[in-house]
């Protein structure tokens, strides 16, 4: 009946531990309180998780982000603060349970706060850039959410019932095989993987054919703004590498469930064929995650420079180029596996050529600031700190791609220091200027920016005070993963990088912070115009919140920068003398039926409660069977509730001032007609 | 950081890679400082209220800008792709040091959580020490009883996996006297963080008694042995075995890759690189 479920698998075996699964447990019971308390339960259900919107599933989205977030950082917490004690010492933490916080920090860092943060600013923001109502199916982007929240819960499930995997987030067999590391943790890792995997994939299809079937007239390929490009590239890196993730993980399922031997040391089994797979996935991902946040920074270093991107058509050349270079560098993660120097020249040569494009990106957001007028608003400082420490971790990055360094930094702290040198400031710096810099645009009104202010400073300076360190330590030799360690000239450094992870803390406390006080005095932040930093993408032509279809009228794109192009013709803002019925899509908890249920079936076959999983699938197909066959999945909205909604808006703008910017002291002024030549 | 095993090497492996690391680093410089002036420069030099720096919104495109973004890094990249290759096929692993050498034969075993280091040619093993003479090159082969595994002494040289059924192959050289930790870097379970070992560097004489003593430990490596060291442990003593059981290095690999004929010792790597 429950499988290999018994009641040790309950955490009371450790203080720790069952102090984690608290938190997680209260921490669920507080916001079913808290919904509760506030009497939103209706609302919850008919608007929200229901909801087909794009707009509202991004904000899910990067809900559900910002709680993994602190998930992830709590467990980086600990492991600092365990390295910072464990010179000839056990720490407080048992190898079991440190191997278990590290495995858990990088699966949740990547599959569960980076990726749905990525979702959920492509879904705010990408169909009002390209001046579209809607993805292409907003029905199976609701599948793909709840998908994702069902690998995430299963994460969180982890830390209750059973114990999270060893076996790091790369879970690198043969130690994840059955035979060296029986129970749950290698498959709840495995599960959650696989299943998120298949809404970031149907994701990936729904931004290829929303950009390119889905935009608005007259926006050409080349007048798309550059996250809409990044977005679309990231797209097409989801769409072919994820499928090698999903494979990889089928089969080790299958190694480790029904007795076979893709990857196991005997009976012709190979696990370097699971190492390539999983970087033939692994690399490109790392691309997935960073070109987004390469499209935040470029609208946002355009649009408080107060200037036009600089080489708009080759930060495109280089976004493509990456995305193909990025399938053709995955063997540098094991060039010590023994492979000949050939093979390895080749594919160190691959990735230093990756370093160009990304090399021109940097010049030309820096030539974009070059007689700008900048103004220093939270998502710019973060894009300033981003572009001086990113050149450090491409540095370190071009050095271990030489194999003859990498065979000596391979596996040491020194890879630590270079890869979150490039997600931290690369990947999470970009989401973060994005979550600040759209975020009135989802709830319209500003985030507080003396706080944003200061998480900027902490993650920054905590970022140097934290991994600086982890370069000098890879230098003196220190392994990554090291539970305890006995040589003295490790510790001192290990103290100041947790001083730097404490000093992140304040960060994530800012940020926190932020969030409740913008709430608490959004009156006095209103975003009434729907243009709050004087935008230059169509993003910015909505209200805010935006109305459910966008756009009641399809913008004309004429140029780049198609919103200032309008305002600077004079065009912007101009009332259509009649309104038409918008055909929309119904809410259905058709996607939800189905995450859920995902969710249960993961968990029932990680137990081994196969009665279980075969419900749950069933309900799956009945689910999908449903939908397909429900004809009633649309509604019109009329032109007269169009035009109602409309009014009001307008009503708003005439209250509105003609520039949200114009008090800034660095502000350049209105767009004005530019001068004929 | 001076005494770190990365910048202060004692053998020319590690030395020429340390040469790579601080010519690679420079040539970047290139790129590096550029980034940071402007930063800086931009930065405070075209902040908003600075009404006096000149503004032009509409400068997005200039052909020289674009033409030296491009092909400065490009430059670079070449530069750097024929040390690449240079070092690469320098520094590999798979090569012999000095071909008018003859290499000391090591054959290293990764276990749960020790190395066991069989000497073929003396006949003798030990477990978690390595001991070699200073200015002979020496060639370790390895491979693993266990989950995967990663050999490295950063004092001397870089890293390679030890995989079951597999063998790979590590090429070394120290030359100067001094004990150096060894250790597996490759997260491997419980006992990782114990997993290591020390290496003595020692003069020709110094070796040889080091053997000789092996040789009077009185124990000898045979099968079943070798079944109880193989078993997990943690912190396992130097142990000194004074003979080894013939053949066993292939007899593990051979146990794991049953059969499995494009893993078997002869048909690795090593031999089927030029």
């Amino acid at each position: 009946m429950f499988g290999r479920l018994t009641i040790d698998s309950l955490p009371f075996y450790s203080a720790v531990a069952a102090s984690g699964a608290a938190v997680t447990v209260l921490g669920g019971l507080a916001v079913a309180g808290a919904i509760t308390y506030f009497g939103a339960w209706r609302m919850v259900m008919t608007q929200w998780v229901s909801s087909v919107d794009h707009k509202k599933i991004g904000i899910m989205y990067i809900m559900l982000a910002l709680v993994m977030l602190l998930r992830g950082f709590v467990d980086a917490a600990m492991m600092r603060s365990q390295q910072a004690i464990a010179y000839n010492s056990e720490g407080y933490l048992p190898p079991d349970h440190f191997d278990q916080i590290f495995s858990s920090h990088g699966t949740i860092m990547i599959f569960f706060m980076a990726m749905p943060f990525l979702s959920g600013l492509a879904n705010l923001i990408v169909p009002q850039q390209i001046g579209s109502r809607d993805v292409a199916f907003p029905f199976m982007n609701s599948v793909s959410l709840w998908l994702t929240t069902a690998g995430a819960g299963l994460m969180l499930i982890s830390l209750v019932v059973g114990k999270f995997s060893t076996a790091g987030w790369t879970a690198y067999p043969p130690y994840s095989g059955v035979e060296y590391t029986p129970g749950v943790g290698v498959d709840y890792w495995l599960w959650m993987v696989f299943i998120a995997g298949f809404g970031t994939t149907m994701t990936g299809i729904n931004f290829l054919v929303t950009i390119i079937k889905n935009r608005a007239p007259g926006m050409t390929m080349f007048r798309l703004p550059l996250f809409t490009w990044t977005i679309l590239i990231t797209s097409v890196l989801i769409i072919f590498a994820f499928p090698a993730l999903t494979v990889a993980c089928a089969m080790l399922i299958l190694d480790r469930n029904f007795g076979f031997h893709f990857f196991t040391n005997a009976m012709g089994g190979n696990m370097m064929n699971y190492i390539n797979l999983f970087w033939l996935w692994g690399h490109p991902e790392v691309y997935i995650l960073i070109l987004p946040a390469f499209g935040v920074f470029s609208e946002v270093v355009s649009t408080f420079s107060q200037k036009r991107l600089f080489g708009y058509i080759s930060l495109v050349l280089a976004t493509c180029a990456i995305g193909l270079l990025s399938f053709t560098v995955w063997l540098h993660h094991f060039f010590t596996m023994g492979s000949s120097a050939k093979v390895n020249s080749f594919f160190g040569t691959m990735t230093t050529i990756i370093s160009v494009p990304t090399g021109v990106k940097v010049f030309d957001w820096l030539l974009t600031m070059y007689r700008g007028r900048i103004i220093f608003k939270p998502p710019m400082l973060f894009t300033i700190g981003f572009l001086v420490t990113f050149v450090i971790g491409g540095l370190s990055g071009v050095l271990l791609a030489l194999p003859p360094i990498d065979y000596l930094m391979h596996n040491t702290t020194f890879l630590v220091a270079h890869f979150h040198n490039m997600i931290i400031p690369g990947v999470l710096f970009g989401y973060l200027a994005g979550y600040m810099y759209w975020f009135p645009k989802a709830f319209g009104f500003k985030l507080n920016e003396k706080w944003g202010t200061r998480a900027f400073w902490c993650w920054i300076v905590g970022f140097y005070v934290a991994f600086m360190p982890l370069y000098v330590l890879g230098m003196l030799g220190m392994p990554r993963r090291m539970e305890h360690y006995d040589i003295a000239a490790w510790q001192p450094h290990l103290i100041v990088a947790g001083i730097g992870a404490f000093i992140i803390l304040l960060g994530m406390i800012c940020l926190a912070v932020q969030l409740v006080v913008s709430i608490r005095e959004r009156n006095q932040a209103l975003d009434l115009s729907g243009d709050p930093w004087n935008g230059r993408s169509l993003e910015w032509a909505t209200s805010s919140p935006a109305a459910p279809y966008n756009f009641a009228v399809l913008p004309k794109v004429e140029s780049r920068d198609a919103w200032w192009d309008m305002k600077q013709r004079g065009v912007a803002y101009e009332r259509p003398a009649e309104y038409e019925d918008i055909v929309m899509p119904k809410n259905t908890y058709a996607g939800l039926v189905i995450g859920v249920a995902g969710g249960v079936f993961g968990f029932a076959a990680i137990w081994w409660m196969w009665w279980l999983a075969l419900l749950s699938l069933a309900v799956i197909a009945a689910a999908i069977i449903y939908r397909a066959s429900d004809d009633d999945d649309e509604f019109v909205m009329t032109a007269s509730e169009v035009k109602a909604i409309e009014d009001e808006r307008f009503a708003q703008l005439a209250k509105a001032p003609k520039n949200e910017m114009a008090d800034e002291p660095g502000f350049a002024g209105e767009p004005a007609p530019e001068p004929a030549e | 950081m001076a005494d770190g095993p990365t910048l202060d090497p004692t053998g020319p492996i590690a030395l020429t890679e340390r040469d790579l690391l601080f010519k690679a680093t420079a040539i970047m410089m290139i790129v590096i400082i550029p980034v940071f002036v402007m930063a800086a420069w931009f930065t405070v030099r075209y902040r908003g209220t600075n009404r006096k720096a000149r503004y032009t919104p509409n400068f997005d495109f200039y052909w020289p800008a674009e033409i030296i973004v491009w092909s400065i890094p490009a430059a670079i990249v070449v530069w750097l792709a024929f040390h690449l290759w240079e070092y690469t096929y320098k520094l590999d692993p798979y090569t012999e040091i000095d071909p008018s050498v003859k290499p000391l034969q090591v054959q290293a075993i990764a276990q749960d959580w020790k190395w066991l280091f069989v000497y073929p040619e003396q006949n003798i093993a030990v477990v978690n020490e390595l001991a070699m003479p200073v200015g002979t090159p020496v060639s370790i082969t390895i491979t693993s009883d266990t989950v995967m595994n990663s050999l490295v002494i950063p004092k001397l040289g870089g890293q390679i996996y030890a995989m079951a059924g597999m063998q790979t192959r590590l090429n070394l050289l120290a030359d100067e006297e001094g004990t150096f930790w060894g250790r597996n870097v490759q997260y491997s379970g419980t006992g990782f963080a114990d997993q290591q070992f020390q290496t003595h560097a020692q003069s020709k004489e110094e070796f040889d008694a080091w053997v000789e003593k092996a040789k009077q430990a009185g124990k000898s490596l045979d099968a079943a042995t070798y079944d109880a060291l193989a078993k997990p442990s943690q912190k396992v003593p130097v142990t000194y075995y004074s003979g080894v059981e013939p053949g066993l290095f292939d007899k593990i690999i051979a146990k794991w890759s049953h059969g499995d004929m494009d893993r078997m010792p002869h048909h690795s790597q090593a031999e089927t690189t030029e």
